[in-house]
């Protein structure tokens, strides 16, 4: 099959970014499998991607109900190009070193925690449900990735200087989970998502907390990196479509 | 999983054991008795165990590999999901056997040293490479399989800890042979592209598969001390024979074809009757000389190696807490 | 340099309410919190918890299995401890 046109409305779309974003870090998170510093973590890892992957999925099938096209899950995953794709930029950067990732996922996880937290109020009652499951599990990866960072902020001088690295690497992409364009606006204004700007607070104490036990600088307020959500991506994604996708594309129309 | 370990000779100095210990422990192994970490047991039962329990470990991290080489491909989501929670429970199922062999007083660290150094040997199968999509659908329906036919009888192996981590493992992977069967079944019921792509698979993982369970038992130098342990409940042919007449009907239902053309059904028995095994290709990949030997060992050295700063890091950072917690203490006396 | 070993837990887990915390296996992980994780992502991946202990390895006192008979035979004799040793007639009923 080919690429499908996904016919967006403000509904649609918010729902797609979710999904998307979900989609594209179980993604790279699922690369570390087989390849973690210790047989644990693979463990941990895995667990983490697979959470994400299991948001992604009841997210994508709730995007099917509103297209209302008879689509699957898996054409919105498997038959969109990057240009269609909505996810924030930092979930789609290659996995990089275990600093990296472990910078990632904590202020993904502190942004997101606060997130589901207050979706589960959502007007959309799949929404709702969604984030219910979400917080809990965010509420993990959180502790997971939080206690990570404070153990490499604070380890050795390699960690510290790895970890200050990634930080300073992905900091600029934490300005996309408080942007607000006006398909957000719609959604906001019909109590469909939490405004971003609430969240910032939860964010910040949550990111200043950790960062000052792992021993670490707040990065300076830098240039923002944005795009993501209307399908600017970097240079990143499409290679990890043409290999997430590679199947679906070569034998078209075929049931795996 | 994989205990071709069993059919080496053990190395190290020879031991001469009490023979009044030596009959009692025999006679708490023919009572059925477990033998726990503390217990007084033979040297050579001890490295035998050792062996195997590392060996079946290191093939199950291994393992990952070869399907985690499809893990960025699986074609649908489902698949992406049970892919990824099958490879990760293989890596359970080698934490809990390097725990189970820690118990006889030999670290992790050490079983790794000799799995990346290359003196340790993992189940061969892992040195084949995964090609197509089907290949995964192969590991799950024929390498699963075996490795259950070996695995139930090592719920009853004498060691308590191995037969321990056998119960959960079994538990676990009952689902790691169905869906690798469910992924042979889309593929045989959809293009004629994919029935090919199967019935190929299956053509390069059928012997392999058979190699499993290691040399015949005229040629195993180990099986029968093994047995008489109750290390091992079963001969390798018995458990080769016990998985041909299990998944030749199965292939059949898929429709595909078994590459043997002296494959036949006896009725007298009621087993099917296999051709030759090609053992000088199993003693080749054993020995090194596998397609992806190097691939696999470079790939978990890198690993090793590239995560070596962060458990140093998480060593420093715990010896500092602690430091810091004892000056605190002293300072508030 | 060779690498420092990582600390080995032993991982003890409570399946359900009102059931006392079972040995599952070990973890190694470089402190407790760690330890804790790792537990709960290696042991409890089928909703086999509701709470988790995780103890130094190196922190358990094992009986020695050559005491077996001196710690646990002494006991075999004592008859008296079990309600059958006493004779109590039909009529009384279940006591």
């Amino acid at each position: 099959m080919t690429t499908i046109r996904v016919e967006e409305t403000p509904h649609l779309t918010a729902i797609l970014r979710l999904a998307d974003t979900a989609l594209v870090l179980s993604h790279r998170l699922s690369e570390w499998c087989g390849h973690a510093p210790m047989l644990e973590e693979d463990l941990a890892l895995a667990n983490i991607a697979l959470d994400l992957l299991g948001q992604a999925r009841l997210l994508y099938q709730h995007a099917a109900e509103l297209e209302g096209k008879g689509r699957t899950e898996d054409d919105y995953a498997y038959l969109r190009d990057a240009p269609q794709f909505r996810n924030y930029l930092i979930a789609e950067l290659p996995r990089g070193d275990f600093a990296f990732t472990i910078v990632r996922q904590t202020l993904f996880s502190a942004y997101f925690h606060p997130f589901w937290r207050r979706a589960a109020n959502s007007t959309d009652r799949t929404l709702a449900a969604v984030a219910a499951k979400a917080e809990k599990e965010l509420a993990y990866h959180l502790r997971h990735a939080g206690a990570w960072l404070v153990r490499l902020g604070d380890g050795t001088e390699e960690s510290h200087r790895r970890t200050r690295e990634a930080l300073d690497a992905l900091w600029p992409y934490t300005g996309e989970f408080f942007e607000v364009d006006a398909v957000s606006r719609a959604m906001i204004e019909a109590g469909v998502l939490p405004d971003p700007e609430a969240l910032r607070p939860n964010f910040e104490e949550t990111v200043d907390r950790l960062l000052r036990e792992a021993g670490l600088p707040r990065p300076p307020a830098v240039w923002m990196q944005s795009g993501g959500l209307r399908g600017v991506h970097t240079e990143h994604l499409g290679h990890m479509l043409a290999v997430m996708q590679h199947l679906q594309r070569a034998y078209p129309g075929a049931r795996w | 999983m994989y205990t071709q370990a069993l059919n080496e000779r053990i190395d190290g100095p020879r031991v001469v054991e009490d023979p009044e210990k030596l009959a009692a422990f025999q006679a708490r192994i023919d009572a059925e008795e477990k033998i726990e970490p503390n217990d007084w047991m033979p040297e050579a039962y001890r490295r035998t165990l050792v062996r195997q329990i590392s060996q079946h470990a290191h093939s199950e991290v291994v393992g990952m590999l070869p399907e985690g080489n499809w893990l960025t491909r699986a074609p649908t989501l489902k698949r992406k999901a049970a892919l990824l929670a099958k490879i990760q429970d293989e890596g359970g199922h080698g934490l809990y056997l390097y725990a189970a062999a820690e118990t006889l007083g030999v670290s992790r660290e050490e079983l790794y040293e000799q799995l990346l150094s290359g003196k340790a040997k993992y189940s061969s199968i892992f040195n084949y490479p995964t090609l197509t999509w089907a290949d995964i659908g192969c590991i799950g329906w024929l390498v699963d399989g075996a490795a259950i036919m070996n695995q139930i009888p090592l719920c009853r192996t004498s060691y308590g800890p191995y037969a321990r981590a056998m119960i959960r493992i079994c538990k676990e992977e009952s689902f790691h042979q169905r869906q690798g069967y469910e992924i042979m079944l889309a593929l045989c019921r959809g293009t004629p592209e994919q029935k090919a792509m199967a019935q190929d698979a299956l053509n390069r993982w059928w012997w392999p598969a058979l190699m499993m369970f290691g040399p015949p038992d005229s040629e195993s130098v180990h099986t029968e001390q093994s047995m008489r342990w109750k290390i091992k409940r079963f001969t390798n042919d018995e458990l080769r024979q016990k998985f041909v007449d299990a998944t030749v009907p199965q292939a059949h239902y898929l429709g595909l074809t078994i590459p043997d053309p002296e494959l036949r059904y006896d009725e007298a028995t009621g087993h099917w009757r296999y051709g030759p095994i090609d053992w000088d290709e199993f003693k080749r990949v054993i020995a090194g000389f596998g397609p992806c030997n190097r691939e696999r060992l470079a790939a978990r050295r890198k690993a090793h190696e590239e995560g070596r700063w962060v458990r140093e890091a998480a060593i420093a950072h715990a010896e500092k807490r602690r430091m810091r917690e004892r000056a605190q203490r002293l300072a508030a006396e | 340099m060779a690498e420092q070993p990582m600390p080995l837990w032993e991982v003890f887990v409570r399946a359900r309410t009102g059931l006392a915390h079972r040995h599952v296996g070990s973890v190694h992980a470089p402190d407790a919190e760690m330890a804790l994780q790792a537990a709960r992502d290696t042991y409890t991946r089928r909703g086999e918890a509701i709470s988790i202990w995780v103890v130094p390895s190196s922190a358990i006192t094992a009986s020695d299995p050559a005491d077996k008979d001196s710690l646990f035979e002494p006991t075999a004799s004592k008859i008296y401890r079990h309600p059958s040793f006493y004779e109590i007639p039909e009529e009384v009923g279940h006591m």
